[in-house]
């Protein structure tokens, strides 16, 4: 797993591409400087990772075992780390290195010249929902005397073999406001300045969602996008 | 809306003369071409039949007669294609859609001139 960055999505807007001359759908994304908190080592806790920490909160709305790990980190690296209002991991393939100590920040320069990204986030929550929307359902036939069955999903298992019905079959229920990560999406621009990333397409969550930003798993980028 | 957005917006909103585009104007839209390495202009002219105003994404309907066959383009008014804007004629005209000129030939899809004001005034937009 590579290092990414965390941030919070804007939303969407169109741009032009100076290039190209075409509009240009994006998806921004602010990433505020990322500071480091803590250093996870294969030694001590079994994987590698480093938690980052972003979005500052107030002091008085941590709890006292949150607000330890701030200070732990502030004592650690010698600088004052004030209290922040997300901390997630991000899992490395080895051990952080000194480049990556506790108190350093990671900005939005750290995707210069990455192409594709993948990005996960919380989905909007969609509350409960049928199986048509939320697993793409046929539904029923509309024609031959159908009435009040077109958006139901058929039988759900056969009769007395195996006589329930089996587990993990795709039913009616809560959809959304779960982790989804969208993959191979086209980094378009990286604004160090304001600590923006412009991703070409729709990324997951609401604005004002928390988003991470990761170099792309699966492809590198050959194609613009 | 958030107000990085709006920031972001309003650098793609830079150029203020589209606040001046009125439906029933007569314009020459400059269109810059890349031919392969080469860049040329070519011009549109023809009578702005529409305008769809939404920030960023803003765009006009030029409307022409050519050999007999009307011939529609839509342009993104923000759009770096788009070299310049010449007004030849503005018309007088009572509706924000022009498309009943589609209908009418000849004599009957001329519109009245404005003689006054050969560029009009900017005009108020959502969110600028």
């Amino acid at each position: 797993m590579a290092l990414g960055i965390l941030g919070t999505k804007e939303g969407m807007t169109q741009v032009f591409d100076e290039e190209t001359r075409k509009v240009v759908p994006v998806t921004i994304i602010h990433a505020a400087p990322n500071v480091i908190l803590k250093q996870i080592t294969a030694d001590k806790n079994g994987y590698s990772a480093i938690q980052v920490a972003v979005g500052d909160k107030k002091a008085t709305r941590m709890n006292r075992p949150d607000a330890g790990q701030f200070t732990a980190a502030s004592e650690a690296s010698g600088k004052t780390i004030g209290p922040k209002a997300v901390v997630r991991e991000f899992r490395l393939s080895e051990d952080p290195g000194a480049d990556l100590a506790v108190g350093n920040e990671l900005t939005v320069g750290l995707l210069d010249g990455v192409k594709l990204v993948d990005v996960t986030g919380i989905s909007k929550g969609k509350g409960t929902q049928g199986v048509m929307k939320r697993y793409n359902f046929k539904g029923f036939i509309r024609s031959h005397g159908t009435h009040e069955f077109f958006r139901h999903g058929g039988s759900i298992g056969t009769r007395l073999t195996p006589g329930h019905v089996l587990k993990g079959k795709k039913m009616p229920g809560r959809m959304g406001n779960e982790q989804v990560t969208t993959q191979n999406l086209t980094l378009f621009r990286v604004d160090a300045e304001r600590n923006l990333l412009f991703i070409r397409g729709a990324v997951p969550g609401a604005k004002g969602g928390v988003v991470s930003v990761r170099p792309a798993v699966k492809k590198t980028g050959g194609k613009k996008w | 809306m958030s107000q990085i957005l709006d920031q972001i917006d309003a650098e793609t909103q830079k150029r203020a003369e589209p606040l001046r585009y009125r439906e029933g104007d007569h314009v020459k839209v400059h269109v810059k071409i890349l031919e392969g390495s080469k860049e040329r202009v070519q011009v549109f002219e023809g009578i702005i039949i529409a305008r769809h105003w939404n920030g960023p994404s803003s765009t006009i309907t030029v409307r022409k007669v050519s050999y007999g066959v009307g011939v529609e383009r839509i342009f993104p008014v923000y759009s770096p294609t788009i070299a310049k804007i010449e007004w030849t004629k503005r018309s007088l005209v009572r509706r924000s859609k022009l498309y009943y000129l589609r209908k009418l030939r000849g004599k009957k899809a001329r519109l009245p001139e404005v003689r006054d004001a050969a560029r009009p005034e900017p005009i108020k937009s959502r969110g600028q």
